[in-house]
Parts: C-alpha cells; sequence; structure tokens
C-alpha cells in the first residue's frame, strides 16, 4: 500500500531522515515510535505531501504523493490541533470533511452515532466551539474525523497523547477494529511503548532519522523495545 | 528585565518568517515615513509664513492654536486605525518572577516610542523655532513646546483607552465615532467652544508654565487608566483566554446553488460571521457605502468625477480589499488540514473570488441611490465595479499566494485588540489608484465616455479570462504550497 524508497530530508544540510526502504502492505496496523527528533512527524508530514522531499520518494497505492494528488480521496489523518476549524463546531467539522470526502449528513451522522460513548457525551450536539474545547476532546473530535469517508490509509501522530485512560482504551479497539476488520491501513505513532505494542502489528523504531529496528509484534516485543530504549539512555549517559 | 523583554522584542520581529520575506515592503515602510518626516517638517517651517499670509489680521500664534483641535480628532483617528498597543506575547512570562505591573509598564513604555509620537516633533520643534526667530517670547514658546509634547502622549494613551473599549464592543468603530462625533458636535453647535477652549487654554500655559502641570496630570491620568485596563487583563482566565462563545447557527442552504464549492462558501461566511477580526471586515462595507455622501455633498467634488471613481472604486471594492488581502492567511490556523484534504485548490479559491464579486455587485446595487447626484456617478461606479470585478479581484487573489503572515483568528495573543495595520493599507493603495488614474487621464485628455469605457473595458477582457487567470492563480499557489504551510505553522 505505502511504499518508501530512497526518502530524505534535510535541512541546511542536516538529514533528518533517511530511509531506504520501507513496505507497509494494505491492511497493516503500522507503529513509529523513537526519541524526539526521530523524525516520525516528519515522516508522517511527508506522507501528506506537507514537506517536500529531499530525495527520493513515498508511494501510496502507487500515487507518488508529491507529484499526484490522487492519493488524497482514500487517505486521511490527523496530525495536531492545526487540523482542526476553531470556529465550528464539532457537528459542522464532520460535515464539513464530510462534504469534502464525499460523504453526505446522512452518512456522517451515522458514523459520528458510533463513537457517542468514545464522545462521552460532551461533544455531538452541544452548542459550543471547537476552539473552546479541551485539549483532550479536540484531539478526540480530530480522530474521528479521520476516520470520516472509509479511508484506506489512516495516518494518526501521537493519537494517545492527552487522552484520558477510558478513551485511551477505546480508541486502542477502534484502531484495531480497523486494522483487522476493515483492512485499513493504520499508520500511527506513539511515545507509549504499550499502547503501540497492543495495537500495531508490526513497529518500527527510528533514531536520528535513521530505522534502527522493524519488528513484527509478539509476546515479547516490548520488553525488547524497553530494553532498546533504556540502552540508550546508558549510552547518552556514557557520552557525557 | 527591561533588557530582557527588548532582546525577546528583537528576536520575534527579526526572527519572524514576515520579516525575512517582506523585505522589500518594510523598506517601502521606511520611505514613508522618511517622506512624512519631511512633509512635517516643510510644515512646521512654513506654516507662520502661511498663516500670516492667509490671516494677515490677526495673531499667527493664537491661529495656529485655534487649530489644534482639527489636529487632535484627526490625529486620533489615524492613530485608532493604523496605532494598536504593542502586542507581546505575555502568557510565558506571567509565570516567570516578573511582576505584572513591570511587563505592563513595558507594553506602555514602548508604546510611546510609537512612531506616531515622533512625528509631530517634526513639525512643533521647527514651528516653535521660527515663532522665536519671529521675536515671540522664548520661555512662552518653549513652554508652548513641551506643553505640544506632552499633547501628543496625551492622545498616544488616550487612544488606547478608546480601542480597549472598542475591543469590547460587536461594532467597534462605534466609540470612536461617538467621541469625535460628540466633541465636534458640541463645537459646531456651539454647545461648548472646544475649539476656542483648546486654544485658549494652550495660549494660558504657554503664558504661564506653571499651568503646564495640568496637561502632565492629564497625561499621568490616562497613563495610569490604560496602566489599570492592562493589569486587570494580565490573568489567564481574562483577556489572554478566549471567552466560551454560544454558537450561532444561520442556514446556509442557499450556498448549495453554487455546487461543488458550496462547502467552502458555508466554511467561508462562518468565518466571516464568527470572528471578530473578520466581523469588522464586513462591518466596513457600512462605512464605504456611505462614503459617498461625505464627497458628493460637496458641488466641488460632485461636478469633478475623479472623486466619482475613486469613491466608485472604494465603496464597491472595500470588502475586496479588506477581506482579499488576508487569503489565504484567514485559513492559516488549519492551512495543513486544507492542504492533505481531498480538495481541489481551485475551488477553494473559487469560492474565495465568488464572494468578492458578490460583496461587489451587492455594494453597487446598494450604491444605486446616489443617482440623486447624476447619472453621471452611477455610471463612474458601474465602471468601476466592473473594473473590481475583473482586475482588482484576480490581483487579489494572485497577491494572496504572496501571504505569509499566519492569523490567529483565536485571538490569543494579549493586548491584541485586532484591526487592521498601516502595512495592509499601503498594500492596498495601487489596487485603488491605478484605476483612479487610468479614470483621470482618460476623462481629462480625451472624454468622460472614453474614460468609462476604458475602466469597463478592462474590467471585461478580466472576466472574460477568468478561467485562464484562475489557472495561473492555482498554479501560483501550488508552487509556494510548501513555503505557504512551513510560514503559516510558524506563530508569529
Amino acid at each position: 500500500m505505502i511504499y518508501t524508497k530512497d526518502l530524505s530530508k534535510s535541512y541546511n544540510g542536516t538529514t533528518v531522515l533517511n530511509i531506504e526502504e520501507l513496505s507497509i502492505p494494505k491492511g497493516q496496523s503500522f507503529g513509529l515510535v523513537g526519541n524526539n527528533g526521530a523524525g516520525k512527524t516528519t515522516y508522517f508530514s511527508l506522507l501528506l505531501d506537507l514537506i517536500k522531499p529531499t530525495t527520493g520518494n513515498v508511494t501510496n497505492n502507487s500515487v507518488v504523493v508529491h507529484q499526484s494528488e490522487d492519493w488524497k480521496p482514500f487517505t486521511s489523518s490527523f496530525i495536531d490541533e492545526s487540523f482542526l476549524i476553531g470556529y465550528l463546531t464539532p457537528d459542522e467539522y464532520f460535515y464539513f470533511i464530510g462534504d469534502l470526502r464525499g460523504q453526505n449528513k446522512a452518512d456522517v451522522d451515522t458514523l459520528t452515532s458510533q463513537f457517542e460513548d468514545f464522545f462521552n457525551d460532551e461533544i455531538l450536539g452541544k452548542k459550543k466551539y471547537l476552539r473552546d474545547l479541551s485539549k483532550g476532546n479536540q484531539k478526540k473530535v480530530g480522530i474521528v474525523a479521520a476516520l470520516i469517508g472509509n479511508p484506506d490509509v489512516i495516518i494518526l501522530d501521537e493519537p494517545f497523547a492527552n487522552l484520558d485512560p477510558t478513551t485511551q482504551i477505546r480508541l486502542k479497539k477502534i484502531l484495531k477494529d480497523l486494522a483487522e476488520k476493515q483492512g485499513v491501513t493504520v499508520l500511527i505513532s506513539s511515545h507509549d511503548l504499550m499502547h503501540v505494542t497492543d495495537v500495531c502489528e508490526r513497529i518500527v523504531v527510528l533514531e536520528k532519522g535513521d530505522i534502527v529496528k522493524d519488528l513484527e509484534t509478539n509476546p515479547t516485543t516490548l520488553k525488547e523495545l524497553e530494553a532498546h530504549f533504556a540502552s540508550n539512555m546508558t549510552v547518552s549517559q556514557g557520552e557525557e | 528585565m527591561i533588557k530582557h523583554f527588548i532582546n525577546l522584542e528583537w528576536k520575534q520581529y527579526f526572527r519572524s518568517s514576515y520579516w525575512q520575506k517582506s523585505l522589500g515592503l518594510n523598506i517601502l515602510l521606511v520611505f514613508f515615513a522618511l517622506y512624512f518626516i519631511v512633509l512635517f517638517s516643510f510644515f512646521g517651517f512654513f506654516l507662520l509664513k502661511i498663516i500670516k499670509k492667509v490671516y494677515p489680521e490677526q495673531d499667527p500664534f493664537v491661529v495656529a492654536n485655534g487649530f489644534l483641535f482639527f489636529w487632535i480628532m484627526i490625529d486620533l483617528m489615524m492613530r485608532f486605525f493604523l496605532q494598536k498597543l504593542p502586542v507581546m506575547s505575555v502568557k510565558p512570562l506571567l509565570t516567570l518572577p516578573i511582576k505584572r505591573s513591570t511587563i505592563v509598564n513595558y507594553v506602555l513604555g514602548k508604546s510611546a516610542l510609537n512612531f506616531f509620537n515622533f512625528l509631530p516633533l517634526f513639525a512643533i520643534i521647527p514651528f516653535s523655532i521660527m515663532l522665536i526667530r519671529d521675536d515671540y517670547a522664548t520661555p512662552m514658546i518653549i513652554t508652548w513646546m513641551f506643553t505640544m509634547i506632552i499633547l501628543v502622549f496625551i492622545i498616544n494613551f488616550f487612544n488606547f483607552i478608546v480601542e480597549a473599549f472598542s475591543a469590547e464592543k460587536e461594532l467597534s468603530f462605534l466609540p470612536l465615532i461617538a467621541v469625535i462625533g460628540t466633541l465636534y458636535g458640541l463645537d459646531y453647535f456651539n454647545i461648548l467652544p472646544i475649539k476656542s477652549a483648546i486654544g485658549n487654554a494652550l495660549i494660558a500655559v504657554a503664558n504661564n508654565p506653571i499651568l503646564i502641570l495640568i496637561p502632565t496630570a492629564i497625561l499621568l491620568l490616562c497613563y495610569w487608566y490604560n496602566f489599570k485596563i492592562l493589569r486587570d487583563k494580565l490573568f489567564l482566565d481574562g483577556s489572554l483566554k478566549s471567552k466560551v462563545q454560544e454558537v450561532k447557527v444561520a442556514n446556509l442552504s442557499w450556498t448549495k446553488r453554487f455546487g461543488d464549492i458550496a462547502p467552502f462558501m458555508q466554511l467561508d461566511l462562518k468565518l466571516i460571521w464568527r470572528n471578530k477580526r473578520t466581523k469588522s471586515s464586513a462591518f466596513l462595507m457600512v462605512i464605504g457605502l456611505l462614503y459617498g455622501l461625505f464627497f458628493y455633498t460637496q458641488p466641488i467634488y460632485r461636478d469633478s468625477l475623479y472623486a466619482a471613481s475613486f469613491v466608485g472604486i472604494f465603496s464597491t471594492g472595500i470588502f475586496l480589499i479588506s477581506f482579499g488581502q488576508f487569503i489565504p492567511a484567514w485559513d492559516s490556523g488549519y492551512y495543513k488540514m486544507l492542504m492533505s484534504q481531498n480538495i481541489k485548490y481551485e475551488q477553494y479559491l473559487r469560492s474565495k473570488f465568488i464572494l468578492m464579486i458578490l460583496s461587489v455587485a451587492i455594494m453597487f446595487v446598494l450604491g444605486i441611490p446616489y443617482i440623486y447626484f447624476g447619472w453621471k456617478i452611477l455610471a463612474v461606479h458601474f465602471a468601476a465595479a466592473v473594473y473590481n470585478i475583473g482586475i482588482n479581484s484576480h490581483i487579489m487573489l494572485y497577491g494572496g499566494s504572496f501571504n505569509r503572515k499566519k492569523i490567529d483568528l483565536n485571538q490569543r495573543a494579549a493586548f491584541n485588540y485586532q484591526g487592521t495595520g498601516a502595512v495592509q493599507w499601503i498594500i492596498g493603495l495601487p489596487i485603488m489608484l491605478i484605476p483612479l488614474i487610468l479614470f483621470s487621464i482618460l476623462n481629462y485628455f480625451v472624454a468622460f465616455e472614453v474614460a468609462l469605457a476604458f475602466l469597463i473595458l478592462i474590467g471585461i477582457v478580466g472576466i472574460v479570462l477568468h478561467k485562464k487567470l484562475m489557472r495561473m492563480i492555482t498554479q501560483r499557489y501550488l508552487d509556494s504550497k510548501y513555503k505557504m504551510i512551513d510560514a503559516f505553522s510558524q506563530d508569529n
């Protein structure tokens, strides 16, 4: 589904991302982990053509992302709060996104009504602007909006941050269902190793822009990841 | 502490993407500043001679003081539209060990260094020198000069009080119009002779230097009041936090007839109606509509028709200019999202375009009663409307692709009585001046009908080439896509 070849991004000569080859098959739930500055958000921004690659390219369903816009109809994403339109209510925002993705009001209502417990009765039908919602509720709106229009690829940057524990658990279930039952390719990044190992079939570790680990998730993965990041710590302490 | 603040300001200014990408604009601003300095200095040096010529019977010093009332009014109005209290992002400073009063004093002190406060000095000081050379008593003139300087600062701080009140009103111009209108009315109908009162007061102070304490006291009072307003706002739940508003829902289903751009039209209409800053650009339309009355009620302007071409462009194009110049910065807050969505740039731009030409058409229709002042005036308005639709709308869209300054509609920045600054008006000038010049030249050298036909003709050329122009503009936006995303995701 998503094929990355010789992709690199540098700013003023400093390379922040360098991926030789990465292939994500359809229906895989894919997790990206790494410390700050590892290149997670850079990679997602490249996938969405928000920044220009220095070399190489990303192919999404055989569409070269930075050459054609044909990947947009089947790809959706939520990167950060700047994806929300502050002066709309959540309902209006869903309808707007629905309009852009060719969904009528009824389609959108059907979808959002499935998330009533996820929203915890704080979002739908409330006469409140998005800019006045709390960070966590804003995030919920953004994530659900990314599910509108039956996309084949969903990209979520740090979906678990800012959410309360109940919602985190619900979100994990939603993401798992998407990949397993509906064949959606889900790409998420996270700092929370436990959540990623729970949700993702495959986990890739980025370090300073390079892929250093590419793991199939199994019961020992969490231990392995923890060991990896802990060893990083001792190395950096040793350097000091 | 002040040192740190200045350091922060400096970095904020020079590290912003806006500064780096609009060096040309900054140079233009410097030229404007120099131009006004020279103009004011000339004025200062020759004012004495001018007054002696026009009012040979009277004491020039008294005459000059008699006009101060108008100067104060004009200065106040100019400042209201062009000068804003220096914005400083204070939220990060609140938790640091800095006294609130230090922050407030700094912001107010910085406002005193504004260009608007220095400009009058270039007129006041030469005028004082000329007066002294003309054998006026030196101590008297020196006292007068200092009183004037104090007066400049009083206006400076008084303006911020007016702005603070206007920031809370829906119709943001109301407080200013109320203040100016009341003062002018009181004087005009001889209820309170403010004009001569101000003049006499200044002369009285000049004669008794001890009285300078009175304007000083007024200045301190204005400063203290500003200080009070600002300090009360420096809390997270005060002006720094946006207020939770009830949503007003309007039925926008009529936009459906515009087909595939309907979602964007609805979004744009909500954008305009639900944000204070965009709303005030919509309210400007009322001013634009009534603007003609100011000219046409006076026979000199009514008969010349040059004024008509200006009023025509201005009144039919006022929304086009005030809204159009910030395309696509209005959407800067969620630009990344739009770019990753399944949208066609062309639809997005066409929605803005239709909104702009609709405003031109509406303004023209509402302006039809101007036919009372002669059919020629309406004819000029029509030509101006066609020109606005055919040419200026495209220029505005094209110019937008150079827009790199983010607009924070959520108004988190403290002390930001958001409005349009001097820079925006300078951009708007050529858009209004070019058709005015074209019309005037043809009207003067050839004939009225030819000038009219010419404006309409270029307008129609623009309309005919619309599809082609839109393709060009869309391409231009696509080319600068990455740069815009980058600039809009920066905070300043």
